[in-house]
Formats: structure tokens, C-alpha cells, sequence
């Protein structure tokens, strides 16, 4: 029986990954959410738009680094997201010009839109190949870790490591600034007040005086700038590989379902509940049975990892069996 | 879809045939002029035809889901590749002691999984509101207990069974196109489930649940070695065609070729091709035949009538849910065919193959730029759209160093042109986008 170990490896593997990857969904379905609460429609161009903008991100970051500015402990992919985030919203916004508009002058079936959005994720997809290529790029640079497990036993004194790495330190350290600062937005400021009333009731919104252009652009930009840091998260948490980011679509998706579509705060709690269940269910837990003091024949492992996308899609199966309109009560229509 | 039908003008009758000849021209230029733009070859022409047929088949499943129920199947990829292990089990030969080794188990754990599912949802349905969620929850988990304690050590045996080269359950030996409706049936209970849970709510909860089952069908296929070999893929399944190498070997082939005025490689591979062209044009001839007429009989104009108002057939009595889940079950096994008939022409399964770009999406392409809804439309578009994107890998990167030949050599200019051909990407993006809002009936509109 042995506590304290068993308690550091599970913060050491389940913890620590599954919040700095669940803080990554949640930016992910916090943008999906909005644009669905918005603009009505499932973003299937989310994920590309992610990774758009963290190939951008990649290449300022390779131009900082030639030029030999660099953030010191931290990845200069830091420095690069801004400008990333306000070249990949403006290509959002011509996007949104070009093709979305339309559709919402002519008031067309929501799935029509969700049709467009494949196209676009097909442009994007392919601007982000052209850009960067479809090889695995790592772009993190810096210090690795804040704790590593060799200092964290030498502090400590117990045989379990713990690894704090740089990266998921600042996931949640930026996480926890953005969604501070959305949800300031979106009930503080005339703007955020705007979307809102928009996105609850449109005719009302448009009585009042709300300019639904603005609004929409607005949403675009917010929903650009929350998928770019997300996709710079997560590249620099794991690596960047075009393909990834489509696949990740699956799991935001599903988070920003399991909150409730259209629900900011929803979006944030589902992107942890997939996390945590992903990461729990495919992690071997027969070393923390052995501190327990037990002597497990098998690995104690739910799911091997080639099936983390099973779990986000259970959980969607199941959200929709029990309670289709999410956790947090979003738009079940 | 309803919302973009326009009262315009019928499209002259002469529009279809048309456009099949222009369609029909490029596969010809391309099997018959050597340029910088065609390749002169026959084989190359029929290579393209062969997976355009296949992609046709696709596209009339896909052409069912949406332009008939106004569904959106975003999974498409999964259900080609469930079609495809049918070849695989039915038509591959036996492994030998594979079966002893854990066949029945494997079978027992199947129904154990399925038996706790149907339970849960028996279950749920019996007991008070309440306790209904824990009470299924308990079943569930129970049963996966069961499923996982059967499974594992019978595909751990399987999997021991001669792991260079089977470590798979093996086929029953069967005739290859028997496979071909049992790729069909694989796929249309994947259907059900998914849709039996994601219809009749939200349209777009249905494209992100089938997003999510396809991509676990392919991690099912790439992780389950036991099934299909995985990533280590599975080579030789049988053909219903001769082989190129019997062809070659026959006097009476050679004597033919002879008499065509052609060599014998090239003639033998060009008749396999023409025989497999002719299975898949039968198929595809008798699914539109059939889809025609189920669309003619009273059931079809109930199916249009849903889907121009859904409100207005329910109050007529219709019941909206259960007809789309018809529609999505049908339209899938159309693709789990389509699927099996893919397996069948490679003669390989390869998992690490199925990639949702290519299977899925430019499938809608196809779809959408041939006339959703019309099935002459999406088997137009498959083939248009196949051929253009086969072909966009030549000429993208020939179209781009004519673009940028002012340009000095440098890397610039090679990177530009050796990343050419990821300009079919945007290239199909653009036609999406441009047909959806120009042209949303198609370049053959449904009557």
C-alpha cells in the first residue's frame, strides 16, 4: 500500500494529460459551439482551420527563429500566434464573405451550410498542404520541462516521477486566460451582450438594432482566434500533423455536443469530460493497483490507444440516447 | 434539397447524353492520344474507369442518403471499408487451425456484446425513468466484461496461429462475388445502429456520429489483426476475373492478341480490366434500374414528400423517422458494396488506405456536382470528378511549371511545383463551393 506514489502517477498520467488535452478541446469546442450558436450550422471546417493557422503559426515561428528572437524558457510559437490568429481570421473572413454569406441571405437548410463548410475544409485542407506539407512537424522550442521526473524525485523523495512538461503548463495557464477573457466578453462588453441576444433570438436581436453582420464577423473572428490557439496548443503538446487536426474534429465535436451545442460554458466542461474519459479509459492502471497493494494478472487497460476516438464517440452515442441536448442544456433544435 | 429546387425550366432532354459523350471523350482522349495531358494508354483509361464505376456505385449510395432523405452520411469512408472485409471473410481461403484456435470463441464473444447491447436497451426500456441510465449502464459494462474476457485469449490464439503469414481468422473459401451482398449486409447494420440512435434529432447529428463510426470502422480494421491481418493488409483475395498471367500463358489468348494486333501483356491486361468494367456496369445498371423504379412505385413519392416537407408527411400520418432510417440503411449498403466490389478489383485490403478525404468527402463531390438526387447525376459526377482527380495529379504540377516558367529556377519554383499536386485539394474545394452555390441542382438536375 503505498498512497503518495499511486497518487503522483496518477496526476503524472492521467491528470496532467488529460487536462492539458482537455483544455485543448475545450478552445476547439468552444469555437464550434459559438459558430454553431451563431451561425447555426456544424463547422466541418474547424479542424483545418486549426491547422491553417498553426501551419502559419510554424512558419513565422522557423522566420523568429532565423532571425534569432526567441521567448527565452518559453516556445516562440508564442510570439507567432497573434499574427497567425489575424492572417488565419482574415482568410476566415473572405471565406465567410465568399461562400457562408450567401446562404444566410437566402436562409438555406442548415445541413446546406454544413455541405458548404466540406468545401471549404477541402480549400483549406489544401492551402494547408501547399503551405506546409502533410509531414509530422515538431515546432517546440524552449524549455521542456518545468518539473522534470528526475528533479520531482529528488525534491520529493518518492519512487513515482512526475513530469510537468512546458508545453501543458502553458495549455492551461492560456486556456484559463482565453475562456476568462470570452466569458468577460460575452457578458461585459455591448459586443459580447450583442451575440448573445443574436445568437438566443435573431428576430429580437435584429429589432433591437443589432447589426447581424457585425455579430457574425465578430463570431468568425472570436471562433478563429479560440481554433488557433487550440491547434498551437496541441501541436506544440504533441506535433503538428495536417491529418491529426481532421481527426481531432471527432472529439471537439463531441465535446461541444456533451455541453450542448450553442453553450459556451457546456463546451468547456465537455472538452474535459472527453479528455478525462479518453485518457482514463486507455491508460494501463496496473501500476497504480500495485501501489494499491494489488497484484493485477492484466494490464488493467480499458481500450488499447488506437481506440481513444471510440470513447468520444460513446459518450456522443450515449449524450444522444439520454439527453440530446447536452449536459448544459443547449440548442436541441 | 428543397430549399434550393427553383421553378425553372425543365433541362433539355438532351442534356444527359451529352454530357455522358463529353465524359465519355476524355476517358477515350485519354486511352488513345499521347500528350503532355493524356497518357495514350488503354489501361490507364480503363484503371480510371474501373474505380470511376466503383466510385459510381459509391455516389448512387450516397445519392440515396442525401438527394432522397436529405441525410448527411459524413462516414462514407467507414461503410466502403466495412463493405470491404466482406471479400476478405467470405472469398480468402481458410487459414488452416485459425478456426480451431478461436473461431467459436470469437463468434460467442460477438454475441455476448451484442446480446449485453440488446439487453441494456431491453432494459432501459422496462424500467422506471430513474433507474433507467444506471440500470443500462450496469448491463453495458457487465457485458463488455464478458465480451473482452471471451475475445481477448481467442484472438490472442488467432493471432499466435502463424503470425508471418495469416494471424487472421481466414475465409470460408467461398465464390468472390457472393461477397458482394454480404458487404451490402455488413454495412447496412452498421447503418441501423447508427442511425436507430443519431436520426430523428438534429439533422447534423447524424453526419457527426457517422463522422465518428467511420473513423472507428478503420481503426477497427487497422487495430484488429485477428479480422484482416490490420496494417499488415491482406493480399490475394480471389477474382471472379482470369489473371493476367493465366491469360498470357493460354494459346488461345496469345492467338487472339494476335489477331487484335497487340502484345500479349498489354492485351491480357486489358481484358481483365474490360471484364471487371463489365461486373461493375451490370451492378450499376441494375441498382439504377431498381432505384428508378422503387422511386416510381408510391414508396418514392412518399420519400420525396418527406423530404420536400417533413412536417406536412408526418401530419399525413408518415412516420419521418423510421422512413429515414430506411433510406440511410439502404444508401448504406449500396456503399458497403460498392466497397466490396473495391476490395474485389485490388485484390488487396489495405487499411492504412482509407483515407476520409478521398473516401468520404470527394464522394459528395461527386454527388453534388452530378445533381443530387439524380442518379444518372451522381453516376456522371463519379465519373467526371474520378477522372479529373486521378488526372489533376499529372496536370497540376505540368499546369504549374507553365505558370510559373517566367519565374527563375529556384526553390521557389520547385516548391511550387512539386507541391502541385496538392492543388487538387483546393481545386475540388473550389468546385464544391461553386457548384453548391451556383448550380445547386447539378450538372443533371433531378426531374
Amino acid at each position: 500500500m503505498d498512497l503518495l506514489n499511486a497518487l503522483v502517477a496518477i496526476l503524472n498520467f492521467v491528470v496532467i494529460p488529460a487536462s492539458a488535452y482537455g483544455a485543448q478541446l475545450a478552445l476547439g469546442a468552444l469555437g464550434v459551439t459559438l459558430i454553431y450558436g451563431i451561425l447555426r450550422f456544424s463547422n466541418f471546417a474547424h479542424g483545418d482551420t486549426m491547422a491553417f493557422g498553426t501551419g502559419i503559426t510554424i512558419l513565422l515561428t522557423w522566420g523568429l527563429q532565423a532571425l534569432g528572437i526567441s521567448l527565452g524558457p518559453l516556445p516562440s510559437a508564442l510570439l507567432a500566434l497573434p499574427l497567425a490568429i489575424a492572417l488565419t481570421a482574415v482568410l476566415v473572413l473572405v471565406t465567410d464573405r465568399l461562400v457562408y454569406r450567401h446562404y444566410r441571405r437566402v436562409k438555406a437548410a442548415p445541413i446546406v451550410v454544413v455541405m458548404a463548410s466540406v468545401g471549404v475544409m477541402f480549400v483549406m485542407n489544401g492551402l494547408t498542404r501547399l503551405l506546409i506539407g502533410v509531414d509530422e512537424i515538431q515546432f517546440a522550442d524552449g524549455a521542456r520541462f518545468v518539473v522534470s521526473v528526475p528533479q520531482f524525485k529528488a525534491m520529493t523523495g518518492l519512487d513515482e516521477g512526475l513530469a510537468l512538461r512546458t508545453t501543458q503548463a502553458i495549455t492551461l495557464v492560456l486556456t484559463a486566460a482565453a475562456v476568462w477573457a470570452l466569458f468577460a466578453f460575452l457578458n461585459r462588453t455591448r459586443s459580447g451582450k450583442a451575440m448573445r441576444a443574436y445568437a438566443d433570438n435573431e428576430d429580437l436581436a435584429l429589432l433591437s438594432g443589432i447589426d447581424p453582420e457585425r455579430v457574425v464577423r465578430l463570431t468568425w473572428i472570436i471562433a478563429t482566434a479560440l481554433a488557433v490557439t487550440a491547434g498551437v496548443l496541441y501541436g506544440l503538446d504533441k506535433s503538428f500533423k495536417a491529418f491529426n487536426y481532421f481527426q481531432i474534429l471527432l472529439p471537439i465535436f463531441a465535446a461541444a455536443i456533451v455541453g450542448g451545442l450553442g453553450n459556451p460554458l457546456g463546451a468547456v466542461a465537455g472538452g474535459f469530460v472527453i479528455a478525462f474519459s479518453e485518457v482514463a479509459l486507455t491508460y494501463p492502471w496496473k501500476k497504480i493497483a500495485e501501489y494499491l497493494g494489488f497484484e493485477p494478472a492484466s494490464l488493467l487497460q480499458l481500450l488499447s490507444t488506437e481506440y481513444k476516438f471510440a470513447v468520444s464517440f460513446v459518450i456522443l452515442i450515449v449524450v444522444l440516447l439520454v439527453k440530446p441536448t447536452g449536459l448544459f442544456r443547449g440548442k436541441s433544435y | 434539397m428543397s430549399s434550393t429546387r427553383r421553378a425553372d425550366a425543365p433541362a433539355s432532354p438532351l442534356r444527359a447524353p451529352l454530357l455522358f459523350a463529353a465524359v465519355a471523350l476524355l476517358y477515350v482522349l485519354e486511352g488513345t492520344l499521347s500528350n503532355a495531358w493524356f497518357s495514350g494508354s488503354w489501361n490507364s483509361a480503363l484503371t480510371i474507369l474501373n474505380m470511376g464505376l466503383i466510385s459510381a456505385v459509391t455516389a448512387l449510395g450516397v445519392n440515396m442518403i442525401w438527394g432522397y432523405g436529405g441525410l448527411f452520411n459524413a462516414g462514407v469512408v467507414g461503410f466502403l471499408a466495412l463493405g470491404g472485409l466482406a471479400p476478405v471473410l467470405i472469398a480468402t481461403p481458410a487459414v488452416p487451425g485459425a478456426w480451431a484456435a478461436g473461431g467459436p470463441r470469437v463468434l460467442l464473444a460477438l454475441a455476448a456484446g451484442l446480446g449485453a447491447l440488446a439487453l441494456a436497451a431491453a432494459v432501459a426500456r422496462r424500467t422506471p425513468p430513474v433507474w433507467r441510465v444506471p440500470a443500462a449502464a450496469v448491463v453495458v459494462l457487465a457485458g463488455y466484461v464478458l465480451f473482452r474476457a471471451v475475445l481477448d485469449p481467442a484472438v490472442a490464439a488467432i493471432e499466435s496461429n502463424n503470425p508471418a503469414k495469416a494471424g487472421n481468422i481466414g475465409g470460408l473459401g467461398l465464390p468472390v462475388l457472393l461477397s458482394w451482398p454480404v458487404g451490402a449486409l455488413f454495412a447496412a447494420a452498421a447503418a441501423w445502429a447508427v442511425g436507430k440512435v443519431a436520426l430523428g434529432l438534429r439533422s447534423d447529428y447524424l453526419a457527426i456520429a457517422t463522422l465518428g463510426i467511420g473513423e472507428i470502422i478503420i481503426a477497427v480494421l487497422k487495430n484488429e489483426g485477428w479480422l484482416a491481418r490490420g496494417v499488415l493488409n491482406m493480399t490475394g483475395v480471389p477474382r471472379p476475373v482470369p489473371y493476367e498471367l493465366d491469360l498470357q500463358a493460354d494459346p488461345a489468348f496469345v492467338a487472339r492478341a494476335a489477331g487484335w494486333g497487340m502484345d500479349v501483356a498489354t492485351a491480357s491486361g486489358i481484358w481483365v480490366k474490360l471484364c471487371y468494367a463489365g461486373l461493375f456496369v451490370v451492378v450499376l445498371v441494375a441498382l439504377i434500374a431498381l432505384s428508378e423504379l422503387a422511386l416510381r412505385s408510391p414508396w418514392g413519392r412518399m420519400m420525396r414528400a418527406i423530404r420536400d416537407n417533413e412536417i406536412a408527411a408526418s401530419a399525413m400520418g408518415k412516420d419521418v423517422t423510421r422512413r429515414h432510417l430506411q433510406l440511410f440503411v439502404i444508401g448504406s449498403a449500396v456503399i458497403g458494396l460498392a466497397g466490396a466490389m473495391m476490395i474485389t478489383l485490388d485484390g488487396l485490403m489495405a487499411p492504412g488506405g482509407y483515407n476520409p478525404l478521398r473516401y468520404t468527402f470527394l464522394i459528395w463531390v461527386m454527388v453534388i456536382v452530378g445533381g443530387s438526387g439524380n442518379n444518372w447525376g451522381a453516376v456522371l459526377g463519379a465519373l467526371l470528378i474520378w477522372f479529373l482527380w486521378i488526372k489533376a495529379e499529372v496536370w497540376g504540377p505540368a499546369a504549374m511549371a507553365l505558370l510559373t516558367a517566367p519565374l527563375p529556377d529556384g526553390p521557389i519554383r520547385t516548391h511550387l511545383i512539386d507541391s502541385a499536386p496538392q492543388m487538387r485539394f483546393i481545386a475540388m474545394g473550389a468546385v464544391l463551393l461553386l457548384v453548391l452555390r451556383f448550380a445547386p441542382r447539378g450538372l443533371l438536375p433531378e426531374r
